[in-house]
C-alpha cells in the first residue's frame, strides 16, 4: 500500500435497494452520515414518500411469486444471505464500529450473532407451518386444517440503534413465512443496512422481496403507514412515542397488523407476527364418497 | 363520406409534404411532458382519460366470457367512475361484446383487415370489415398494408382505407398506421394525411403487437396532422394513441397535449382515444388515492 499512499480513494455512493436495484432516490436528495464521535462516513441517498410508494409496488409484485415458492428454497436463500454476509464479515464489522462506536470485535460479534440469525430463521422456513398450523379434531365427517400464510406486504422501521443485527431479526422473520418488506434503516446509521442490499442481491433472493430505504421515519414512515396496499406496519425502530401512536391510527384507517415499538418475542412469535391463519374444511369419508353431506 | 381525391392526386398531395424537425418535436413533446396537474384537475383529467379508453382485449384465448367481464368493466369501471369510450375486440368476438354493452354509452370497436399484419388478400380484408360490420360494430379499427407503403405504394394504400372505408358503411373507421414500423416521422406524417384523404374518422398509432408502440411525439406530430387538415379541409380527424400507454402520468402527459396542440374541440371521447388495457386499472387506483387519501395497489382493483 506504501506505493499508493497518495492515492485517491474511491468513496462508496450508498443507495437505496429496491426491486433489486440500487437507485438514488428520486428526489435526488443525499443526507451525510456520521459516526458518534463525528467524523463524516459517507453520504446516503434520502428516500422520499416517492421512492416508500415505488418500493411498495416493487415489494407487492415481488410477493406472490415469493410465497409460492418452495419453503425449502426460501430458506436455501436465507442460508445464502448468511454465506455471502460471512464472506464478508470484516467488511460489516468495520462499518458497525464506524458506525456504532463499537470495539472491533464486539463488532465483529454481532455481524457473526447476524449470521447465525440467518441461518436461524432458513432452518424455520419449512417448520413453522408445522408448528403453528396442523389437523384440527373436528365432531363431523370433515378433515380440518389450518395453516398460517403471509399477510402480504410488510413495512418495517427498523430500529435505530442497531443497525444490522436489529434489522436483520425484523426482516428475517418477515420474508422466511412469504412475505416481502420495505425496510426504513436506523436514520443515524444507515450504512450497514445499505451494504446488506449487496449481500441480499447476490443471494438469490428475487428483487422486490427486501427494499431497503435510508432517510427520515417521520418523513416517510407515515405514507408507509397509510398505504392501503401495505398490510403490516412494524414500529421497532420507532423512538417518538408520539409518532408511533400517530402511525398506528393511520395503520388503523386501513386495517394493518401492526408490531408496536419495544415489543419482544421468541423467534416463533416474530414468525407468527406477519401471517395470518386459514382454516380449511374437506368433506371426509362418507360425506365425501357420498358426493353430499354439507 | 368518401374522398374526392383520386389517388395519384392524394399520393402527389402527400410526396410534397415537408420533412419533420425531429429535434424541435421531441423538445416540444418533452416540454409538454413536464406540465404538473395535481388535485382538482387531475381528478378531472382521471375522469376524462378513462372516458376516453378503448379498452381492448386483442389475445387468442380471448373467450366469450372474458369479453363479456371486460365489457361489464368498460359499462361501470369502478363506483361512480364514468364508463369507458368503447370495448375493441376481433371481429368473431363482436357480436358478444354488442349484446353485453346494450343499453349503455359504451361503443363496440373491432379491429379488423386481418389484424394485426394486415397481409392478407384485399377481399378477404374487406369481407372481415363487413363481417364486423354486421355483427354490430360501431366502430373499425384497420390497419394499412405497411408493406405498400413502404414499398412506396402510397396509391394503393390510399385505394385500400378507401375500399375499408366504404365497407365501413356507418361505422367510424380507425386507421392504424403502426408507426412502429413506419420508423421515421416523416414517413408517418405522410401515413396520417394519406390516411385522412382517404377518409378515415380517426387515426391511431399502433396495434399495441410490435416493440415500439404508441410513444409522445409521435402522437404529437399526428395531432399536428390532424389540426392541419380540419384548418385545410374543415374535416375534423381523431387521433387514438395505442399501447404502452400504463399509467395515469402517461394519460395525462397526452391529454395536456391534445389540450395545446388541438384544444377543446378534441377534448372528448368523440376525437381522441386511448388504447390501452392496463391503463385503466391504473387510473381507478389513483382516482381511488384521490377519493380516500390512500394509494392503494393491483389488490384493490380486477383483475383482467
Amino acid at each position: 500500500m506504501s506505493e499508493h499512499a497518495d492515492r485517491l480513494r474511491v468513496k462508496k455512493t450508498y443507495k437505496l435497494y429496491v426491486g433489486g436495484k440500487f437507485p438514488r432516490s428520486e428526489s435526488g436528495r443525499s443526507y451525510p452520515v456520521s459516526s458518534p464521535d463525528g467524523a463524516e462516513l459517507a453520504n446516503a441517498a434520502l428516500a422520499s414518500r416517492k421512492d416508500g410508494r415505488d418500493a411498495v409496488a416493487a415489494a407487492r409484485k415481488a410477493q406472490r411469486p415469493w410465497a409460492g415458492q418452495t419453503a425449502y428454497l426460501r430458506g436455501q436463500i436465507l442460508y445464502r444471505a448468511a454465506e455471502m454476509l460471512e464472506g464478508r464479515a470484516g467488511q460489516f464489522a468495520e462499518e458497525l464500529a464506524d458506525a456504532t462506536g463499537a470495539e472491533a470485535h464486539e463488532a465483529l460479534g454481532t455481524v457473526e450473532a447476524a449470521i447465525d440469525r440467518l441461518v436461524h430463521y432458513a432452518g424455520w422456513t419449512d417448520k413453522y407451518t408445522s408448528v403453528l398450523g396442523g389437523a384440527n379434531p373436528v365432531a363431523g365427517p370433515y378433515f380440518n386444517h389450518t395453516t398460517p400464510e403471509p399477510l402480504g406486504v410488510i413495512a418495517i422501521v427498523a430500529p435505530q440503534d442497531d443497525p444490522l443485527l436489529g434489522l436483520i431479526d425484523a426482516v428475517a422473520p418477515a420474508i422466511a413465512t412469504g412475505n416481502t418488506v420495505v425496510v426504513l434503516a436506523s436514520e443515524a446509521k444507515p450504512l450497514p443496512a445499505l451494504s446488506f442490499g449487496e449481500v441480499l442481491a447476490t443471494s438469490d433472493l428475487p428483487g422486490g422481496v427486501v427494499n431497503l430505504l435510508s432517510g427520515k421515519a417521520a418523513e416517510v414512515a407515515p405514507h408507509l403507514a397509510a398505504h392501503a396496499d401495505v398490510n403490516g406496519l412494524d414500529l421497532g425502530g420507532v423512538a417518538d412515542a408520539g409518532l408511533a401512536a400517530s402511525l398506528e391510527a393511520a395503520a388503523a384507517e386501513t386495517l394493518k397488523v401492526v408490531r408496536r415499538p419495544g415489543r419482544t418475542g421468541t423467534s416463533l412469535d416474530l414468525l407468527r407476527q406477519w401471517t395470518e391463519y386459514k382454516t380449511v374444511w374437506h368433506p371426509a369419508g362418507m360425506a365425501a364418497t357420498a358426493g353430499g353431506g354439507y | 363520406m368518401g374522398s374526392i381525391l383520386s389517388g395519384a392526386e392524394a399520393a402527389a398531395l402527400v410526396r410534397a409534404l415537408p420533412g419533420v424537425d425531429a429535434v424541435g418535436l421531441e423538445a416540444r413533446a418533452a416540454g409538454l411532458a413536464t406540465r404538473s396537474v395535481k388535485a382538482d384537475a387531475k381528478a378531472k383529467a382521471i375522469d376524462l382519460a378513462i372516458s376516453m379508453i378503448d379498452l381492448t382485449t386483442l389475445e387468442g384465448a380471448d373467450t366469450p366470457g372474458k369479453v363479456r367481464s371486460l365489457a361489464s368493466k368498460a359499462v361501470r369501471p369502478d363506483g361512480d367512475a364514468p364508463a369507458t369510450a368503447a370495448v375493441c375486440v376481433y371481429p368473431s368476438m363482436v357480436a358478444v361484446a354488442a349484446e353485453a354493452v346494450k343499453g349503455s354509452s359504451v361503443k363496440v370497436a373491432s379491429v379488423a383487415t386481418g389484424f394485426p399484419a394486415g397481409q392478407v388478400p384485399l377481399d378477404v380484408r374487406l369481407a372481415d370489415t363487413e363481417a364486423a360490420v354486421r355483427a354490430g360494430a360501431d366502430e373499425i379499427d384497420m390497419v394499412i398494408s405497411r408493406g405498400a407503403f413502404l414499398a412506396g405504394d402510397l396509391e394503393r394504400v390510399f385505394h385500400e382505407i378507401k375500399a375499408v372505408k366504404a365497407a365501413s358503411g356507418e361505422a367510424r373507421l380507425k386507421v392504424i398506421l403502426e408507426t412502429g414500423e413506419l420508423v421515421t416521422y416523416d414517413d408517418v406524417r405522410r401515413a396520417s394525411w394519406l390516411a385522412m384523404y382517404a377518409g378515415a374518422d380517426f387515426i391511431k398509432t399502433s396495434t399495441g403487437k410490435v416493440g415500439v408502440n404508441a410513444t409522445l411525439p409521435v402522437t404529437l406530430l399526428m395531432m399536428q396532422a390532424v389540426r392541419d387538415y380540419r384548418a385545410l379541409t374543415g374535416v375534423q380527424v381523431g387521433v387514438k394513441p395505442a399501447g404502452g400507454i400504463r399509467n395515469t402520468k402517461d394519460a395525462i402527459k397526452y391529454l395536456v397535449c391534445v389540450n395545446e396542440i388541438l384544444g377543446d374541440d378534441w377534448l372528448s371521447n368523440e376525437w381522441f382515444r386511448f388504447g390501452a388495457s392496463s391503463l385503466l386499472n391504473d387510473l381507478l387506483m389513483q382516482r381511488q388515492k384521490l377519493k380516500t387519501g390512500h394509494y392503494s395497489g393491483p389488490d384493490y382493483v380486477t383483475v383482467d
